[in-house]
């Protein structure tokens, strides 16, 4: 149970991503399968962004050590996290993987976009957005 | 550029000149053939002068190309090299008479394409025998299959394309498979793939590296037609009679066997070859061919499958010269590859020019067609002696030679099968000859549906092979001398 | 490196920028390519662009052959915390073969588009071309991790888009395309996740930091589980068998220019990118080889055999060759498996040989598509006589590929079968030789089509194709049959490439 617990986010992350690969390879419809994907793709977003986070951790925003809320995020960390690592004073989340992530979201919308785009003239040349129409009509063509 | 590299490349351009013109005038028939019988002879005068430098000892020799370290695109004449350029340009010379007489008489159509095809044929001919190591030898080896094979799907029906698709493909899928390999493997042993006097592989060689490396190289060179690669020989023989004549009689196979003569002399050597139990194995393969090959050819009505059988056996005496050991094997298999060269292409002329004139293929009905035509079976006669190997033609000493050198090297069982193969070659060479030529007439003897007979090129052709076959069995000795680097002992020595 | 030294000067300024200009000269070029008003210049704009990626790839190349490694620090910032371009032998060998294969692609593309892309469309093709080079060329130069996902993905949008273009000739592209898109996407996103576990284990996205922090960590298993997505995330995008379902139909209905230009680089580049995660990011004789030798040998040797039987029974001829690519992708990884010098450097030459030989078939058969619409084998009977020049070229890299001696894959191959023996795999000199067998049947079949079969009745009379066409076609059969003669160009790029991986991990 505590390791349930103390991996709850890889869970999370797993959970999710066996759901959008479920439904990319489980359904016919080109825009299902592109949600899939994106869920697919959010999930590791997911495992990046709780990789960063560090326990008590605020958000990676600069704030001056004087400051009231410095205070007020220092008085909030748990006394035992900081006599193990030693830490004083503000702590941050590790903000590299919410770099990373913001240039992978925009990567992901790319490919969203291209794909989304794609099933659009699909539906143009074929009519249809759904898989096996589109393998139905294809078996019709001369040359298959 | 020395006179050797000079000599190098006429011998390598003339063909690819004649294939040229041969393409540029093809409208024209007459000029056609006289520019080819010109660069035939220019060819046969080229690969002589070869021959006297290579004797000599000044051996032409020229560097193409090294597309990477240890693998040269070289030319070298040694001796086994020069000999075999000789017999092919000559016979190619002699091949093109017989050959206008034929696709004449026959009145073939595509016959420029055919010609281009013989010549570039020859030009891989010629590139095989000047190769300095495997890989340019092997470069030819394909340039002579793929150039042959529009030859024996010449006549584009269903049964030349499917001989065509195992002719192509079992010469192809074993230098791919096999030589290739082999090739490689020796490449990586030894650095290079030069053929070394003396054996190219260090004498240290592992046995069982050495025994694949053999059987690779000898079962990957298909044009050597030992069982189980033999399939593609008789197949081939839906090719005009020129084509089984000069290539399936001497430029294709012989190339097969040349490949592993020069194997054996030059990469593997003379002690490897003794020390290596594979070369025993290949002794064995190569003695059941032997048997099996004549047997098979005894069987044969057709007289064109007989001779290709017949062929397939007679090879199989060259690769085990090529396996025995040094002194005495290969010069006697260097000496057979020319005797049996010459005694081939006469029979296949002749087989030839009887089907042009009275269209007949089948030895059983050719009973009594002697004495229509007497001077062709009275060649075809001259050339069985020399096949079986009885004086006074060329075939006396080569086979001498051959079962000597089995008996001297303790292989009895080659020794036998040769003696029983020359046997059965009594039985399916002499009665062809015999019945045709003295059996009473019958009705059935078949009449000449071409008015005249053989054509008149062919004719000469015919004999001036039948000469050599007799020739031969007095310069026999000059042969055997000029192989001497080989390893070669007079015959005087060997005579029992 | 003569010849180039030879042809080449560049400023000084220029080349202490280069690495980073190959990259940002086709992003450039892109922007202006889409925003340029005709077809015509577009055109112009890409073969500039591709001409100015490649004198830059060269200056990085010389740069390269002088100084082992070349190290640019973007913006001044240095490693680890800065983000880096690194360049060893591997990756200029490799900026070197895609530029070039850019350029004549980007001259093909002059008269070649006109038939297979609608017009008005001709300036976001060019863009979507030069956005696909800059991100195959950052893939090769980049020194950190996540960016090449970035680059990835880059080049693979780019291709997705180029591959859909295909519609114009054949509407089946599209959901080919589709499906590329999907493959691909679920590929880099298994690539990223890998590299999640790399950097979660390592702390570091920096390849040469992470490789010196992995050698530090020894043997771990979110590291582990790391390399396998990344390997099996780049194997979506090598086509490693069997994850190549999605190549067939991408290659068969994309515009040529697109197909040469993927069979060239695209996978190519996703190699690149396992060769650098298994032997240099993880340490010699570790988890990365064992994994290449238990799992990728194995399905490279089915795929050699299997995808080359598959092209054996095709009917189409775009289809032909790609089932092929995935046999020579096959081929390339069973020689890079073999984790030794000289299989490495096999696999490498190989991949330059069969980049040029399926980028010469390519451009073959749109030069060929360009007067008739061909698609099957029996399609192209009789092409030989009507369209001699280009169905030379097209033979001569049938040659290549069939593995003819004097030809660039004669020696890929002999380098790999002798790789093979030095390694003592017998099992995979076997395969090598089953599979170019295989390789001649269909080889042959597409050869004795072109030029031994009357065409059929009926059928449309092919012309030669344009000018513009042959010499780009010409050049890339001729580079095909130049290093099959002379082959120490690639030879020794390929060389040094498997000694400096292998023993820079050492």
């Amino acid at each position: 149970m505590n390791f349930v617990v103390t991996h709850f986010n890889y869970l999370a992350v797993i959970v999710l991503m066996m759901t959008g690969l479920y439904v990319l390879f489980a359904t016919g419809n080109l825009i299902k399968r592109m949600i899939g994907l994106a869920l697919f793709q959010t999930s590791t977003a997911l495992l990046y962004i709780s990789l960063g986070k560090v326990a008590g951790g605020t958000a990676a925003i600069k704030i001056y050590p004087d400051s009231p809320e410095a205070q007020a995020l220092a008085a909030q960390l748990d006394p035992a996290y900081v006599a193990q690592f030693g830490v004083s004073g503000v702590v941050y989340s590790n903000p590299l993987p919410h770099v990373l992530i913001l240039t992978a979201i925009v990567v992901g919308v790319a490919t969203l976009a291209v794909g989304l785009s794609i099933a659009v003239r699909i539906r143009e040349a074929y009519g249809t957005i759904e898989a096996d129409e589109i393998e139905a009509v294809r078996a019709r063509e001369p040359g298959e | 550029m020395t006179v050797g590299e000079l000599l190098i490349l006429l011998a390598l351009g003339l063909p690819l000149f004649a294939a040229l013109v041969t393409f540029a005038v093809g409208r024209m028939p007459d000029v056609r053939e006289t520019l080819m019988l010109v660069a035939c002879i220019a060819l046969c005068i080229i690969t002589m002068s070869i021959f006297v430098r290579a004797g000599a000892g000044d051996p032409p020799e020229m560097m193409i190309a090294q597309p990477m370290a240890g693998l040269e695109f070289a030319f070298r004449i040694e001796p086994l090299g020069a000999l075999f350029g000789v017999m092919a340009s000559v016979l190619w010379a002699i091949n093109s008479l017989f050959s206008i007489g034929y696709m004449r008489g026959k009145r073939e159509p595509s016959q420029t394409r055919f010609y281009m095809c013989f010549s570039l044929a020859m030009f891989g001919v010629m590139g095989i025998a000047m190769a300095a190591n495997l890989f340019t030898l092997f470069v030819f080896y394909e340039i002579l299959t793929l150039a042959t094979y529009p030859l024996v799907t010449h006549k584009g029906d269903a049964a030349a394309r499917r001989a065509g698709r195992i002719y192509l493909g079992t010469l192809v899928g074993a230098s791919v498979v096999l030589f290739v390999p082999g090739i490689i493997g020796v490449a990586s042993i030894a650095g290079s793939t030069t053929f070394t006097p003396g054996g190219l592989l260090p004498g240290g060689t592992d046995p069982a590296i050495g025994n694949m490396l053999l059987l690779l190289l000898v079962f990957g060179a298909a044009k050597a037609a030992l069982i189980p690669l033999h399939g593609w020989l008789p197949a081939a023989m839906v090719a005009p009679a020129p084509v089984s004549a000069l290539l399936h009689a001497v430029a294709v196979v012989k190339a097969g066997v040349f490949t592993i003569l020069k194997v054996s002399a030059y990469i593997f050597g003379p002690e490897l070859i003794t020390a290596l139990p594979a070369a025993t194995w290949v002794l064995w393969v190569a003695a059941a061919t032997i048997v099996i090959a004549s047997l098979v050819a005894l069987s044969k009505d057709d007289l064109k499958a007989r001779l290709a059988w017949s062929t397939v056996g007679q090879l199989a005496y060259i690769s085990s010269a090529a396996m025995l050991p040094f002194a005495t094997g290969l010069a006697a298999g260097g000496m057979h590859m020319v005797v049996h060269a010459v005694a081939k292409i006469t029979l296949f002329m002749c087989a030839g020019a009887i089907y042009v004139a009275t269209g007949v293929t089948r030895v059983s009905q050719m009973a009594g067609a002697g004495r229509r035509m007497p001077v062709v079976f009275t060649l075809f006669l001259i050339a069985s002696l020399s096949l079986i190997g009885l004086p006074p033609t060329a075939g006396m000493w080569s086979k001498l030679l051959l079962v000597n050198a089995s008996f001297g090297s303790g292989e009895w069982a080659t020794a036998a099968a040769m003696i029983a193969s020359s046997l059965l070659s009594i039985g399916y060479l002499l009665p062809v000859a015999f019945r045709a030529l003295f059996a009473p007439p019958t009705s059935l003897a078949p009449d000449f549906v071409r008015p005249g007979g053989t054509p008149g090129p062919a004719l000469v052709a015919a004999i001036l092979t039948g000469i050599g076959c007799i020739g031969l069995f007095t310069g026999a000795e000059y042969i055997a001398d000029y192989l001497e680097p080989l390893g070669a002992i007079t015959l005087l020595e060997t005579a029992p | 490196m003569t010849l180039f030294e030879a042809i080449y000067v560049t400023p000084p300024a220029l080349t202490a920028q280069a690495p980073i200009l190959v990259v940002a000269g086709p992003l450039i070029g892109a922007s202006a390519a889409a925003l340029s008003p005709g077809a015509r210049t577009a055109w112009m704009v890409s073969v500039l662009t591709a001409a100015f990626a490649l004198w830059m790839s060269v200056a990085v190349v010389t740069e390269v052959a002088r100084e082992g490694v070349v190290d640019y620090a973007l913006g001044g910032f240095a490693p680890p915390l800065g983000i880096a371009l690194r360049i060893d032998a591997l990756g200029a060998t490799l900026a070197l073969l895609i530029a070039s294969v850019g350029l004549l692609g980007a001259l093909y593309s002059g008269h070649a588009l006109s038939s297979e892309v609608y017009p008005g469309k001709h300036g976001l093709f060019q863009a979507g071309y030069l956005l696909c080079l800059a991100g195959f060329l950052g893939l090769v130069f980049t020194g950190d991790a996540f960016n090449a996902f970035v680059f990835l993905e880059v080049s693979s949008i780019g291709t997705y888009a180029l591959v859909a273009v295909g519609e114009a000739r054949d509407r089946r592209a599209l959901p080919a395309a589709f499906n590329y898109l999907i493959f691909g996407t679920v590929g880099a996103t298994f690539y990223v996740l890998g590299v999640g576990f790399l950097y979660g284990a390592t702390g570091t996205l920096n390849l040469v930091d992470m490789s010196v922090r992995l050698a530090a960590l020894g043997d771990n298993f979110a590291v582990q589980a790391g390399l396998a997505f990344i390997v099996a995330g780049l194997g979506v995008k090598a086509a490693i068998f069997p994850l190549h379902g999605w190549l067939p139909g991408a290659y068969a209905g994309a515009p040529s220019l697109v197909s040469v230009f993927l069979a060239a680089t695209a996978t190519k580049s996703a190699i690149y990118l396992i060769v650098r995660f298994v032997f240099d990011v993880f340490p010699t004789g570790g988890f990365g080889q064992t994994f290449l030798a238990l799992i990728v040998a194995p399905l490279a040797a089915a795929a050699a055999i299997v995808c080359s039987v598959q092209a054996i029974f095709e009917k189409e001829v775009r289809r032909i060759l790609a089932f092929s690519s995935v046999a020579q992708v096959g081929f390339i990884m069973l020689g890079i498996s073999l984790a030794t010098t000289g299989g490495l450097s096999a696999g490498v030459f190989y991949l330059v040989a069969h980049a040029l030989m399926k980028g010469a078939l390519f451009m073959g058969v749109g030069a060929l598509a360009i007067s008739v619409k061909a698609r099957t084998v029996e399609e192209f009977y009789g092409l030989g006589r009507e369209a001699p020049w280009s169905a030379a070229a097209f033979a001569v890299g049938a040659a290549s590929l069939a593995g003819v001696p004097l030809t660039m894959g004669f020696l890929a191959k002999w380098s790999l079968i002798a790789g093979a023996l030095e390694a003592g795999a017998l099992w995979v000199v076997a395969t090598l030789a089953v599979g170019s067998l295989l390789t001649l049947v269909y080889v042959g079949r597409l050869l004795e089509a072109m030029f031994f079969r009357a065409p059929l009745p009926g059928a449309t009379r092919a012309h030669e194709a344009p000018f513009g066409v042959l010499v780009p076609l010409l050049v890339m059969a001729g580079l095909s049959v130049w290093f099959g003669v002379d082959s120490s160009l690639p030879e020794s790029l390929s060389r040094a490439s498997a000694t400096g991986l292998i023993g820079s991990a050492r």
